[in-house]
């Protein structure tokens, strides 16, 4: 018979316990949705150099969630009465073991791949995001935070620059891919808004010195797309829309997406529990 | 200057050891034995990320993730190494990419062998980067100067792969019951496929002595396939599986081992298409391409736009 891992509580689910672990939990988990979702075009791209970037940038954001799933787990391990069933926390046991309530990312991120026009909105959007968190996290109160920002926001720079080439390309191609990317404004336009409302551990966070508020960003996050999107000749007047009150992905309140998304990732590491690969 | 003095010299070249580069004069044949032969090799590149890639979204840690989707990268970029090696020929990428779609260029067989559990992913590093390296060493001394230098790039990766799979497939056999059993069900199902990979025995193929004489190939079929698969049998003591050929015992007199007979019928029939993925992966290239089209239109459209543009500004 096959063991059923009978873990009743994930070792993080308190929230009391401090921001430190969901505000690194919620970082990780935002890299690594995005670089899941940009790893299935990986051998499916509309060509092979594209095919090798959007890899190239998923491979980044998985190296960013390791950074900070790496981080968090040391943080938590330091706390041995939260450590359940004396196991330790890894990368792993974070990213594989636990339920999308838990996860903490975006809900941009954990949506479906589209149409190139639907990823690359959505890489722009997040990638231009990424940019002013990770300047700002680079002077974070906590060293090893700053450490990761300031080696992420090197990548990060790239991936907005290739993203913000192919926002200006489509729009500006043919009648076609501007119309491809006039749905993609539709159906993504409504999860940005989310970006910029703090989740508590934010709040938390940027009170310490260690995050940053997130509302200082905002302007220049909009300006910027806004500069963008004009010289690929798109409507900014599209992103007006507001997302539906319930959700709210930093606080486990996610799209149907995100379960899809775990049970195939989560596959391996439920099926055969405590293994080593 | 007659044909058949321009090739006296271009054989001298080769037997001198030079290279021959793309301006240089070449019969015909050469430059489509090479063109069949590097578009095939650059199509079994990109045919090949799409079993490795079905286990991107499931790899069982973050390291093997990240691990996988590099090794797929890599193998995008060497694909177009050789298509950009396969150019100077005088074919362009798009007419190769149609004739793999049109079934016209083949691609390596073993891509139409499915990926069923995450062994495979260390049984394709082990064995079939193991076969690709055997067959791709000695292509670093081809004739032709661009496919040799590609194929120089190429193989230093390619021993970088090998090396990963059979580390995956060393940590299963150290692992659980389920994971060692997961270990040998992938050796047993791409042990006899990868030895094939070496192509039909000498006395049945077309292509070996001419190719030998041109030096675009160094080694025949059943050499290389001997070279494989004694290293394999000692690699595979130390994962403490077993290679599925009862025949294969170590022979001291010829100093190799023996091994048992190939089937033959099953390498054709894959060959001819009735492998049990051909037609998953002929669809999956042919998908991408067709939803890639606009993609490549816009591009080429907007830069025409620019270069509009720019020639503007300069009047």
């Amino acid at each position: 018979m096959p063991v059923v891992n009978k873990k009743k509580d994930s070792p993080i689910q308190d929230p009391s316990s401090g921001f430190m672990e969901p505000f690194l939990l919620h970082l990780a988990d935002n890299a690594l949705i995005l670089g899941h979702r940009n790893s299935e075009w990986t051998g499916h791209g509309p060509i092979l150099e594209q095919d090798i970037a959007i890899s190239n940038i998923a491979l980044d954001l998985i190296g960013q969630a390791r950074n900070f799933y790496q981080y968090a787990a040391k943080k938590i391990n330091e706390y041995p009465d939260r450590v359940v069933n004396s196991k330790t926390v890894t990368e792993d046991s974070l990213a594989f073991l636990r339920d999308a309530w838990d996860f903490k990312n975006c809900l941009l991120v954990e949506q479906t791949n589209g149409d190139w026009a639907k990823t690359i909105l959505r890489q722009f959007f997040f990638s231009l995001y990424q940019s002013f968190l990770f300047e700002g996290l680079q002077l974070s109160a906590d060293k090893q935070v700053a450490a990761i920002s300031e080696k992420a926001a090197k990548e990060v720079a790239y991936h907005l620059k290739w993203s913000s080439e192919w926002v200006i390309r489509l729009g500006d191609g043919t009648e076609e891919s501007h119309n491809r990317m006039i749905n993609a404004i539709d159906e993504l336009s409504k999860f940005t808004e989310e970006l910029f409302i703090p989740a508590s551990y934010e709040l938390e966070a940027a009170k310490h010195g260690v995050g940053i508020d997130l509302t200082l960003i905002q302007p220049r996050w909009k300006e910027k797309m806004e500069a963008v999107f004009e010289e690929a000749t798109l409507p900014t007047q599209k992103l007006k829309e507001k997302l539906w009150q319930g959700l709210f992905g930093k606080e486990g309140r996610h799209t149907e997406q995100l379960g899809y998304i775990l049970a195939e990732m989560q596959f391996m590491q439920r099926a055969y529990p405590d293994s080593e690969w | 200057m007659a044909e058949e003095h321009l090739e006296r010299i271009f054989q001298d070249k080769i037997d001198e050891e030079i290279r021959i580069e793309p301006k240089d004069w070449m019969p015909d044949a050469y430059r489509k034995t090479l063109i069949r032969q590097m578009s095939q090799h650059a199509h079994s590149e990109i045919v090949g990320m799409l079993p490795e890639g079905n286990w991107i979204t499931r790899a069982p840690s973050l390291r093997r993730k990240a691990t996988l989707i590099a090794k797929v990268q890599d193998e995008a970029g060497h694909g177009l190494y050789l298509y950009s090696a396969a150019e100077t020929l005088g074919i362009t990428r798009e007419e190769m990419i149609a004739q793999l779609h049109s079934g016209k260029a083949k691609y390596s067989s073993i891509f139409n062998y499915p990926t069923l559990t995450w062994a495979d992913i260390g049984a394709i590093g082990w064995l079939v980067d193991g076969a690709a390296i055997m067959n791709q060493v000695p292509l670093c001394r081809a004739s032709y100067g661009p496919y040799a230098r590609a194929m120089i790039r190429i193989c230093k990766e390619e021993s970088f792969h090998q090396r990963q799979g059979f580390e995956i497939l060393l940590t299963l056999s150290r692992g659980s019951e389920a994971q060692k059993r997961m270990c040998q069900d992938a050796i047993n199902r791409w042990w006899w496929p990868a030895v094939m990979m070496f192509g039909p025995s000498d006395e049945s193929s077309p292509h070996t002595a001419q190719s030998m004489q041109w030096r675009i190939k160094r080694f025949t079929n059943d050499e290389l396939r001997q070279k494989f698969i004694d290293v394999c049998a000692e690699q595979c003591t130390i994962l403490g599986m077993t290679i599925p050929d009862a025949e294969l015992k170590w022979n001291p007199e010829k100093n190799h081992y023996d091994f048992g007979p190939i089937n033959w019928e099953e390498f054709w029939n894959v060959v001819n298409g009735h492998g049990p993925c051909n037609k998953e992966r002929l669809d999956a290239r042919i998908k991408a391409d067709a939803e890639g089209a606009w993609v490549r239109q816009a591009a080429f459209e907007y830069a025409n736009k620019k270069k509009e543009k720019e020639q503007r500004k300069v009047a």
